[in-house]
């Protein structure tokens, strides 16, 4: 089975529009978690959709559920996320294996709640790689040039752009290649290694390139968020 | 949900809209398999008029088009069906004008987006099931639509004397065309009048087929159908009203972008009927999608069928029309975007 994985767990500290997680705030006429959900909905290879929120805003999130989808409402699971990205994927994962069980044939696709311009072409691609390879990453090739600095006052590298990729999500993975990399870390690893891919990099488990779109954008900041109103045509809110 | 709007903004150039469509009373269907129609490859190319693209512009390109329903608020649908859509929008009822001929009707991909979408929401009653149709002949449900359109209309138009019936052009439409007439009129002698010896190899399946400048002198048809257009719309017309009995009707279906001069003394002199058909109604589409169920259709339709590689990217799109170009007949692709 293939379940989708929608991380909203974050509580919106680097953003001061409102007090509201910004996967809350309306893009448009409906929240932008609404619009994430929708894409995942129409993706009819996913059978069920769990979403992890941060526990205060469950509630919050069932009832956006019951005003706004119209389609599959059974498919949908809403769960408390953990304390970073990779225990929520971790509490979705369990939540899963509790409902159909432990199995080889589970894939898991985890995005970001304020990715709503995900496509319909990106969540098949990440299918067909996570089934083909066991895991994925989606990224865009680096457009401007990438500089490393580790003091952050003077530049110790300029890696080869040509090289470069900005990672996005989806990230896709087979649910026991991922749950057996991340029980395997110690308690220090798992406090460093926040990004579910690079668990899989650091013990040498290829993870395959999907294409994403570099209008498949992160709304994480004021201007963000400005950008993506005014690509819907929606009111910009100050 | 946010969806991609893949729109034409200048010749060759596309730009993404972003367009916040609801969960409402539409139908949201998930595009298959799409083709490419001459109109298109007019407005990619920029052969319209400045004026024409200033004002119809940007504009999502692609009327032919089949997908899967993926929400149907109606029941009407089944999750998953295969569907027709159709391009045709009336916002009129009459019972007397046809819905693609009424004031106020508009049409996707002419002053609207058309097809070149991630998601299409659309009237239920725009829709026609394709179950049972391979996606990839779906893909030209509209176009069969225009001829079965243009037969019907010629049921009401014509005489019943239909010993010969003769069609103007070796292109998809005349194809298509000959096809549709061939199986309405098993009895007619269907006669295909064309200019490229190696395109009118695979109309097979009619009686006779000509070379434009080779016909014998002895040629008679009861009613024509012209399938040219452009610069051959006059020599075709031209060469009908010669041929052509009393009292018979021409159907006129070739678009083109300039005024054709017409004999008209002999139009006069022959009593002749001459009808424009063009575009299609839901009728239309019913009947076609029943039609399309004969694999033996299916089979002959997929003669004119190439389908090109799936689209995946803006530069596929390009790709496509590059490769439309080259086809002899229809092109048809997988839409992945």
């Amino acid at each position: 089975m293939i379940f989708g994985a929608i991380l909203a767990g974050g509580v919106g500290s680097r953003m001061s529009i409102s007090d509201m997680p910004k996967q809350f705030l309306n893009l448009g006429d409906k929240p932008i978690i609404i619009h994430t959900l929708e894409k995942f909905l129409l993706c009819e290879r996913m059978e069920h959709i769990y979403i992890g929120v941060h526990p205060n805003w469950l509630l919050h999130m069932e009832d956006l559920i019951d005003k706004y989808v119209k389609i599959r409402k059974d498919c949908i699971h809403v769960v408390a996320g953990g304390e970073d990205r990779n225990s929520t994927i971790m509490n979705i994962v369990d939540a899963i294996e509790g409902r159909f069980g432990e199995s080889d044939e589970h894939y898991i696709v985890t995005h970001d709640s304020v990715r709503p311009f995900v496509t319909s072409r990106i969540l098949e691609d990440n299918i067909d790689a996570a089934l083909k390879y066991d895991a994925c990453d989606t990224v865009t090739g680096a457009i401007d040039t990438i500089v490393v600095s580790e003091d952050g006052k003077v530049i110790t590298d300029i890696p080869n752009r040509a090289i470069m990729y900005q990672g996005q999500t989806p990230q896709s993975f087979k649910i026991t290649l991922l749950k057996k990399l991340y029980n395997d870390l110690s308690e220090d690893e798992k406090k460093i290694l926040t990004d579910a891919c690079k668990i899989c990099v650091v013990r040498n488990v290829p993870v395959h390139l999907v294409d994403g779109e570099i209008s498949n954008m992160k709304i994480t900041t004021v201007s963000d968020y400005k950008i993506a109103q005014a690509m819907v045509g929606g009111k910009v809110i100050d | 949900m946010i969806n991609y709007i893949y729109q034409l903004v200048s010749p060759k150039v596309f730009s993404i809209k972003y367009d916040d469509i609801e969960f409402g009373d539409n139908v949201i269907v998930r595009p298959k398999y799409m083709a490419v129609c001459h109109a298109d490859q007019r407005y990619y190319q920029g052969q319209r008029d400045l004026s024409i693209l200033e004002k119809k512009l940007p504009m999502a390109l692609i009327h032919e088009c089949c997908g899967e329903v993926l929400y149907d608020p109606t029941g009407t649908y089944r999750q998953g069906e295969l569907v027709a859509l159709i391009p045709n929008t009336p916002t009129t009822e009459s019972d007397i004008i046809f819905e693609n001929y009424r004031k106020g009707s508009y049409f996707l991909s002419s002053g609207h987006d058309g097809f070149l979408r991630e998601y299409i929401d659309i009237p239920a009653n725009r829709v026609v099931s394709l179950d049972g149709v391979p996606a990839h002949i779906g893909a030209i449900t509209e176009f069969l639509t225009v001829a079965v359109h243009a037969a019907n209309r010629f049921d009401i138009a014509s005489h019943d004397i239909r010993d010969v019936i003769g069609i103007w052009g070796d292109g998809s439409l005349a194809y298509v065309v000959s096809c549709v007439l061939k199986k309405r009129y098993p009895d007619s002698k269907i006669v295909v009048v064309g200019k490229d010896p190696r395109k009118l190899t695979y109309f097979s399946f009619v009686d006779e087929t000509y070379i434009a400048d080779n016909i014998p002198v002895d040629f008679v048809i009861d009613h024509a159908f012209e399938c040219c257009g452009g610069e051959g719309s006059y020599y075709a017309i031209d060469d009908v009203i010669r041929y052509i009995n009393p009292q018979g009707t021409l159907m006129l279906m070739g678009v083109s972008e300039n005024k054709v001069a017409i004999n008209t003394r002999d139009v006069l002199e022959k009593g002749l009927t001459l009808v424009g058909s063009s575009r299609s109604g839901k009728k239309d589409f019913e009947d076609a999608a029943a039609m399309l169920r004969d694999s033996k259709l299916q089979r002959r339709l997929s003669m004119m069928i190439y389908e090109d590689k799936p689209v995946t990217s803006i530069d596929d799109i390009h790709r496509v029309f590059q490769t439309d170009l080259s086809t002899a007949f229809k092109t048809v692709f997988k839409w992945s975007l």
